[in-house]
C-alpha cells in the first residue's frame, strides 16, 4: 500500500507560513493515496508561480513548465501516454490569464486531465500584482487606481464550453478538497477544480476568515451536480455575489474523453507502441501514392 | 527540334485549377518516364488574382526551372500579358478563343497562337470547371504527348468524384486534343515523348519531409495550419491511423510546441511543422525544451517578410530566427536540405540527432522547395530500412543495475542517459524549466548553475560530429566559388554549368548542415577558393554573417534576392559580378 510518505521528499517548500499551498499539497498527497496511485503512475504538470513548485516538494513524476502553458504540455503528455494519471496544477494568473486559451480548448476536448487551479486572486511570486480573478477595484502596484478589469468566472467559462467536471474546493477544507480530487481522478475527461486559497502576504483582504465567512457547500443546499443549468446558476454566484459555492458543481460521465476517440490510442498508450516494423505493403503504398 | 526538353507554364486565376491541373500534367509526364521540376507561383487568395505553375521537363533530373517558357497555357488573357516577355522564339500560347488577345503578337514575336474553343468544349462535353482539363489535353496534342498519358491521371484524380465526372473529363480531353491538333498551323518545335524509366515519384519538399518523419517513427505531430508548412500537418493526419500517430491540430503554435514537449517527455518522437510566424510563437517553448533537454523536431518552412509578409511566397530569411529564437543559452541543431530527397533524409536524421543529443533539431525549408515538385526514382527511398537511434536510452534492465537514477546526470559529452519518467519505479523524477540539480530538482546554487549550463552546451560540440560538410559541385578549381544553402542549389548548379560551358570557371560549395557549423569542413572546402560569392534568398546575408562568425570566412561578394520569388540560373547569371 502506498502512503503519504511515498509521495514526500525532504525538500522544504518555499511558501510563506500560512499559505494555502500547504493545504493543497497535503490534500493532493492524501488524494493520491486514497486513489491508490503510486508516484510512478502519475504525471504532475505545473506552470510557474509559488504553487506550481509543488512537484519539487514531492516524490512524483513532474513537468514544471512555463507560465500559462501547463495544460498544453499536459495535453501532449496525456495523448502520448494516456495510461498515466495526468494532473495539472497552476495558479489563477497562469491558468485563467496566460493559459485561459489552453483551458478553453482543454475543456471542449474533454482531455483526461485533472486541472487544479490555485486561485488566490493575486500574483504571489512576482509580489502582489492583481490577477485575472482579483475583484474589480483591487489596488496593487500594477493597478494603482484599483483593477479596472472585472474578474474571470472560471466555472461559468468551463461550463459554457461543455465541461464535464467542474468543482470548487477550499485550501483550508482538507476533507472536502481530497474528496473532490479523488472524484476528479476518477473522471472521464477534463476535470476542473478551482481552489480558493488565501495569499497571506499579498492579499490580506481575503484571508482565511474572509473565505470561511463567504463560502458555503452546495451539497448543503441540495444542489444536483448532474443539472447543468443549476450548475451554471451556482457558477454565477461568484464572482459577482458575496457567496462562494464550494463542492462538486457539475459532473457527467456521458461524454467520451478526447483520448478515447483517437483511433491510434485504441492500440494502447502511444509511448508503448513500436516506432517501426509496418507491413512491407504499407511502405510500398506510401510511394505508390506519390507515383 | 528539342525532344523532352522544354518548359511549359499554365496560368490563370485562383480557383481555375492552375495548381491541380499543373500537378496532374506533371504526374502524366513523370509516368511517361520524364523528369521534371514544377514550381507553383500563387497568391494568398482562394479566388481571382493570377496564379501560375511552371513545369520544366527533361530526360535527366531537372534541378530547377528556367526563366524562359516554350509553351504557355493561358486560362486568362492576363496570363498572356504577364508572361509574354519570357516566351522563347517559336513558343506557343494555348488560349480560349473567347479571351481577348492582341493578334499582332504572333508576327511580332514569332509565336504560335492557338485560340481554341476550350470553354465551349468543356461546357459541351462536361462542365465549365473542366476548362483546365481541355487546356492540358491541348498541350498534350501540340507536343505530341499521347493522350493516354493524360487520361490515366484524369481517371485517377477524379475517381473520387464518380464515374460520371471521370467520363466527362475524358470527353473534354479528347475533344480538346482533337481541336488542338486541327488548329496547329505548323509543327510545334518542342516534343514530349514517353521513354522507358524506373518507377518514379513526383514529390515536393513537404511530402518528402513528412515521408521521412513517418518512416523514422514520428508518433506525435502538433501544429497549426500555416503556409507553406500546412501540407506536412495534413500528410501526417492523413496517415495517422495506419502509421500509429497522434496528430493534433492545436489552438496555436504555442500549444503545438508545448504539446510536443509533453509528448516527447512521455518518450515518443514528436514534431511540430510551422512557418516563421508560428515559429515565433514557439520561441518560449523552444527555450523550455532546451532547458529540459527534450528531443524535438521542428520544421521551419520560411516565407518572406516580417509579420504576414507574402504568405504564399518564398524566402530564406529565417536562418537568424532559427539560430537565435528562445531566451537563454542552449544547444540546437539546424539542418537545411535542398531537395525532396534531402528533406526525406533530414527528417530521419533530425529525429535521431534530437534523441541522441536530447535537443531540438530545426529543419529549415522554404516555400520554393516545400511546394515545388520534382521527380525522384522511387528506389531512392529505402523506407523499410531507416536507421533509428534513440541515443542513451535506458531499459528496465539498465535501471535494475543502477542504485538510483539521475535524469540530468552530468556527463562528459553532456548527454545524460535517459529513462522516461514513469517507465520504471526508479525513473520517477522532476523535469523543470528552472535550473536544476542532476536529480531534476530546482536549485539556484551557483556551482550547479554553471555546471548545468556547460553540460547542456557540451552537447552542441558532441553534435558537431554528426554534422555534414558542404556539398561540392563543379570543377575543383575555379575563378568563382558560390556558397549557398537550402533551395538555391538547383539554380546554382545550373548557373555553374552554364558559366563553365561559356568559358568562365565557377564551382559551388553548398552547405547542408548549418548549426553547429561544420567549420573545419567548410574552411577546407573554401581553402582554395579565389572569389567567394555567397548567394542567398534574404536581404541581410544571413549565411554570409554566420560563415564569418563561425568559420572566419568573409564573402568577397554576395548575391541576395528578397522579392519573394525563387532563384533561377538565369537570374544568377544576369546578376553576378555587378
Amino acid at each position: 500500500m502506498v502512503s503519504v510518505k511515498d509521495f514526500s521528499n525532504d525538500i522544504r517548500p518555499t511558501w510563506c507560513p500560512g499559505c494555502g499551498d500547504y493545504g493543497i499539497w497535503n490534500a493532493l498527497k492524501r488524494a493520491l493515496v486514497q486513489a491508490e496511485l503510486t508516484p510512478q503512475q502519475v504525471m504532475l504538470v505545473s506552470g510557474i508561480g509559488c504553487g506550481s513548485k509543488i512537484s519539487d516538494y514531492m516524490t512524483i513524476n513532474g513537468l514544471h513548465t512555463l507560465h500559462g502553458r501547463a495544460l498544453a504540455v499536459a495535453t501532449g503528455y496525456k495523448l502520448a501516454n494516456h495510461g498515466m494519471k495526468v494532473i495539472c496544477v497552476h495558479g489563477d494568473g497562469d491558468g485563467y490569464g496566460m493559459g485561459a486559451n489552453h483551458m478553453l480548448h482543454a475543456v471542449r476536448r474533454n482531455i483526461g486531465i485533472v486541472d487544479m487551479v490555485q486561485n488566490n486572486h493575486v500574483y504571489g511570486l512576482t509580489k502582489g500584482q492583481y490577477s485575472p480573478t482579483s475583484r474589480a477595484g483591487f489596488r496593487t502596484k500594477t493597478s494603482p487606481h484599483g483593477a479596472l478589469d472585472r474578474p474571470v468566472n472560471p466555472l461559468a467559462l468551463a461550463l459554457s464550453q461543455g465541461a464535464t467536471f467542474v468543482a470548487r474546493g477550499f485550501a483550508l477544507d482538507l476533507k472536502g478538497l481530497i474528496e473532490l480530487m479523488v472524484a476528479a481522478l476518477d473522471h472521464r475527461g477534463y476535470a476542473l477544480i478551482d481552489i480558493m486559497q488565501p495569499c497571506v502576504t499579498f492579499n490580506k483582504g481575503m484571508d482565511y476568515d474572509w473565505f470561511s465567512e463567504h463560502t458555503y457547500r452546495v451539497e448543503d443546499e441540495g444542489h444536483d451536480p448532474s443539472d447543468r443549468m443549476a450548475a451554471m446558476a451556482r457558477a454565477f454566484e461568484y464572482p459577482g455575489g458575496e457567496r462562494i459555492p464550494l463542492g462538486l458543481i457539475y459532473r457527467t460521465e456521458e461524454v467520451p474523453s478526447y483520448e478515447e476517440q483517437v483511433p491510434t490510442l485504441a492500440q494502447g498508450p502511444l509511448a508503448a507502441q513500436p516506432l517501426r516494423g509496418r507491413p512491407t505493403e504499407a511502405y510500398r503504398q506510401l510511394l505508390d501514392e506519390l507515383a | 527540334m528539342p525532344i523532352n526538353d522544354m518548359t511549359l507554364r499554365i496560368g490563370g486565376e485562383a480557383g481555375q485549377g492552375v495548381e491541380s491541373g499543373g500537378a496532374g500534367f506533371a504526374k502524366a509526364l513523370a509516368r511517361s518516364g520524364l523528369h521534371l521540376c514544377g514550381i507553383p507561383d500563387y497568391y494568398s487568395r482562394i479566388r481571382g488574382g493570377h496564379n501560375f505553375f511552371t513545369i520544366r521537363v527533361g530526360e535527366a533530373p531537372v534541378p530547377a526551372t528556367r526563366d524562359h517558357v516554350d509553351l504557355l497555357i493561358a486560362l486568362t488573357a492576363e496570363t498572356v500579358a504577364r508572361h509574354l516577355d519570357c516566351l522563347s522564339p517559336g513558343a506557343a500560347i494555348i488560349i480560349d478563343e473567347a479571351q481577348p488577345i492582341d493578334d499582332d503578337l504572333r508576327q511580332a514575336r514569332d509565336l504560335q497562337l492557338l485560340r481554341l474553343p476550350l470553354l465551349e468544349i468543356a461546357k459541351r462535353e462536361g462542365s465549365e470547371v473542366m476548362v483546365n482539363t481541355a487546356a492540358l489535353a491541348a498541350a498534350a496534342a501540340i507536343t505530341e504527348l499521347p493522350l493516354d498519358a493524360v487520361m490515366g491521371v484524369i481517371a485517377e484524380n477524379f475517381a473520387k468524384k464518380g464515374d460520371e465526372v471521370v467520363e466527362a473529363n475524358r470527353r473534354v480531353a479528347e475533344a480538346a486534343f482533337a481541336a488542338a491538333q486541327a488548329a496547329l498551323e505548323r509543327p510545334f518545335s518542342w516534343k514530349l515523348q514517353p521513354i522507358e524509366a524506373p518507377k518514379r515519384v513526383v514529390i515536393n519538399g513537404n511530402e518528402a519531409f513528412a515521408l521521412g518523419a513517418l518512416v523514422a517513427g514520428c508518433q506525435f505531430v502538433a501544429g497549426y495550419p500555416m503556409t507553406p508548412a500546412t501540407s506536412v500537418l495534413e500528410y501526417m493526419a492523413t496517415h495517422a491511423d495506419q502509421w500509429g500517430l497522434v496528430v493534433k491540430h492545436t489552438e496555436s503554435e504555442i500549444a503545438a510546441i508545448n504539446m510536443c514537449i509533453g509528448a516527447a517527455n512521455a518518450g515518443v518522437r514528436a514534431m511540430a511543422p510551422t512557418s516563421g510566424g508560428g515559429f515565433d510563437l514557439m520561441a518560449e517553448g523552444l527555450s523550455l525544451a532546451g532547458m529540459t533537454e527534450t528531443p524535438l523536431v521542428i520544421l521551419l518552412a520560411g516565407r518572406p517578410g516580417p509579420a504576414t509578409g507574402l504568405a504564399t511566397r518564398t524566402a530564406q530569411a529565417d536562418l537568424f530566427l532559427a539560430m537565435h529564437a528562445g531566451h537563454g543559452e542552449f544547444p540546437r541543431v539546424i539542418l537545411a536540405p535542398h531537395t525532396p530527397q534531402g528533406f526525406y533524409e533530414a527528417a530521419i536524421r533530425a529525429f535521431n540527432i534530437a534523441e541522441r543529443y536530447q535537443l531540438q533539431v530545426i529543419v529549415l525549408s522554404d516555400q520554393y522547395v516545400a511546394s515545388g515538385i520534382w521527380t525522384v526514382d522511387a528506389d531512392a527511398f529505402d523506407l523499410e530500412n531507416v536507421p533509428i537511434d534513440r541515443g542513451k536510452w535506458l531499459t528496465a534492465t539498465d535501471l535494475a543495475s543502477m542504485e538510483s537514477y539521475q535524469r540530468f546526470a552530468i556527463t562528459e559529452d553532456g548527454v545524460s542517459p535517459r529513462a522516461v519518467a514513469g517507465s520504471d519505479p526508479k525513473a520517477v523524477y522532476l523535469t523543470t524549466g528552472n535550473e536544476h540539480r542532476e536529480d531534476g530538482h530546482i536549485t539556484e546554487e551557483a556551482g550547479i548553475t554553471a555546471a548545468m549550463t556547460s553540460k547542456r552546451l557540451r552537447k552542441l560540440e558532441a553534435a558537431r560530429a554528426d554534422m555534414r560538410g558542404p556539398i561540392r559541385y563543379g570543377p575543383e578549381d575555379a575563378a568563382m566559388t558560390f556558397v549557398s544553402w537550402g533551395s538555391t542549389y538547383g539554380a546554382l548548379s545550373e548557373a555553374v554549368d552554364a558559366l563553365n560551358r561559356g568559358g568562365d570557371s565557377a564551382n559551388l560549395v553548398h552547405l547542408v548542415d548549418l548549426v553547429p557549423l561544420p567549420a573545419e569542413e567548410v574552411r577546407a572546402a573554401l581553402a582554395s577558393a579565389r572569389k567567394v560569392v555567397v548567394v542567398e534568398g534574404n536581404a541581410q546575408g544571413q549565411l554570409a554573417q554566420h560563415l564569418w562568425a563561425e568559420a572566419g570566412i568573409r564573402a568577397d561578394e554576395t548575391l541576395q534576392k528578397y522579392d519573394g520569388r525563387g532563384f533561377t540560373a538565369d537570374y544568377i547569371l544576369g546578376n553576378i559580378g555587378g
